[in-house]
């Protein structure tokens, strides 16, 4: 069964390959001319102030620690679609259980204000 | 085995490295017919060569690394990007399987893989990392800025996009890729059979994909570029590639999950030969997957961009709800509809 795999394996290998070729293509070929001007970052002509490593809004890490909660959540109902069939009504209770859990969850999310963005 | 592989593996990746360079074409014709214009003419016949042109400017120009940027993941974030875009393909079934000779030859570079669809979530989850890494590496705030909102945008979509794929597991009963397509022959399309689930796929592939009206990440009149602002040259067109080679994995897959992939409803009575119905097989996929392509340019074209926050309430508060509503749907229809 693993052999399987093997495929997969040589077509991350080539698109890597691919993907460090092409990201050195232009530094082979391309001309090499950097002034101080050229390799400053864009700042819509202005001269740059400051560096970007400052802080950043929390939202941004709020939803990135809801989206782990939900993601998780949902991985578990992959084993549980995938057997859907054989195991019936049963399973079918237990699952409304575990998406109700989770619909509770998410209602106190939306309830605290943490989806809000102004 | 391997050689097998790898002749399918550059097959493939030739075929879509020259519809990468003619749909970017094909978009600026569609964008020139919808908006009244006429788009490139000038490069060869009906401008056939412009994508020739294109990619040829795009190699001889200089590869500017900034100053301010972190030098090694500049140069990592654009490799990500295509690694991931072209990883995905692997798994794609192009066909039903051929027999040359009395052999069998599978269409996808790794037939029978048991966690095809678990393959899919895992890969774009990884393909957050090239756009994020390309935002906070560039040094630029335009770049950081979009690349935190796409960073937001992807996982948020990506809820979305696996509840939608739970409902077609739950009716097919495997994540096979070729398994789901079977499933699909025998008990009609999953667009029918689960048509909300459907709607959430192909809503959240435009904000993973980073289409209108979700490219917030580099979204032009506010961000320049987003997070390839600071990208020239090659790197530049990796993303370019990688954002196209995108559109068509997610037509591709939603080909695949939702309209039976190869297979054509009715063909197969007509009494046809195996192989001209393989053959067909092939060409009905290409067109779904054209289909969905114009879709995804038509849209682009015609629908403005949403604004940040209604982006971020359309994702958490209407298509995640919805979600889970179609799993109870999908349940209760597979219990007592389809039994």
């Amino acid at each position: 069964m693993l052999t399987n795999y093997i495929p997969l394996a040589l077509m991350m290998m080539v698109a890597i390959g691919f993907g460090v070729i092409m990201a050195n293509l232009s530094k082979w070929i391309g001309p090499r001319k950097p002034s101080r001007e050229k390799l400053s970052v864009y700042e819509s002509g202005m001269v740059p102030i400051g560096t970007t490593h400052e802080r950043v809004s929390v939202k941004y890490y709020i939803v990135a620690m809801l989206f782990i909660i939900f993601d998780i959540e949902i991985v578990f109902l992959y084993p549980w679609a995938v057997t859907f069939d054989k195991i019936g009504a049963f399973a079918l209770g237990e699952m409304f259980l575990f998406i109700g859990l989770l619909f509770i969850g998410y209602i106190y999310v939306v309830k605290k204000g943490a989806l809000e963005w102004d | 085995m391997v050689v097998e592989a790898l002749i399918k593996i550059v097959i493939v990746l030739l075929t879509v490295l020259t519809a990468v360079s003619y749909l970017v074409l094909l978009e600026r014709w569609i964008s020139a017919w919808l908006q009244d214009r006429i788009g490139p003419n000038r490069t060869g016949p009906l401008g056939l060569f412009q994508p020739l042109a294109d990619v040829l400017k795009l190699l001889l120009k200089e590869d500017i690394e900034p100053s301010q940027s972190e030098k090694w993941i500049h140069w990592l974030a654009p490799v990500i990007s295509i690694t991931v875009a072209f990883s995905v393909l692997a798994i794609i079934p192009f066909g039903s399987a051929i027999i040359l000779s009395g052999k069998s030859y599978s269409l996808a570079i790794a037939s029978n893989v048991n966690i095809g669809v678990l393959y899919i979530i895992a890969l774009t989850s990884v393909g957050v990392y090239g756009i994020t890494l390309a935002g906070w590496s560039s040094g630029s705030k335009y770049s950081l800025l979009g690349g935190l909102r796409s960073s937001a945008q992807m996982i948020s979509y990506e809820l979305t996009l696996g509840l939608g794929l739970v409902s077609v597991v739950m009716l097919c009963g495997t994540l096979d890729l070729g398994g789901i397509i079977q499933s699909q022959i025998a008990g009609g399309w999953n667009i029918i059979r689960a048509p909300l689930g459907f709607m959430l796929f192909l809503i959240s592939s435009f904000a993973e994909t980073n289409r209108q009206p979700f490219d917030l990440p580099e979204a032009e009149p506010e961000l320049v570029g987003g997070y390839h602002t600071e990208y020239s040259s090659m790197k530049f067109a990796l993303f370019f590639l990688a954002e196209y080679a995108n559109m068509i994995t997610a037509s591709a897959v939603m080909s695949v999950l939702f309209l039976g992939g190869w297979h054509v409803p009715f063909l197969n009575t007509l009494g046809m030969d195996p192989s001209l119905l393989a053959v067909l097989g092939i060409l009905a996929f290409g067109l779904k997957i054209f289909a969905f392509i114009f879709f995804f340019m038509w849209v682009r074209w015609s629908i403005p961009r949403f604004r940040y926050d209604q982006l971020m309430n359309l994702g958490w508060k209407v298509l995640l709800p919805l979600g889970i509503i179609n799993i109870v749907i999908t349940a209760l229809e597979k219990t007592y509809l389809l039994h």
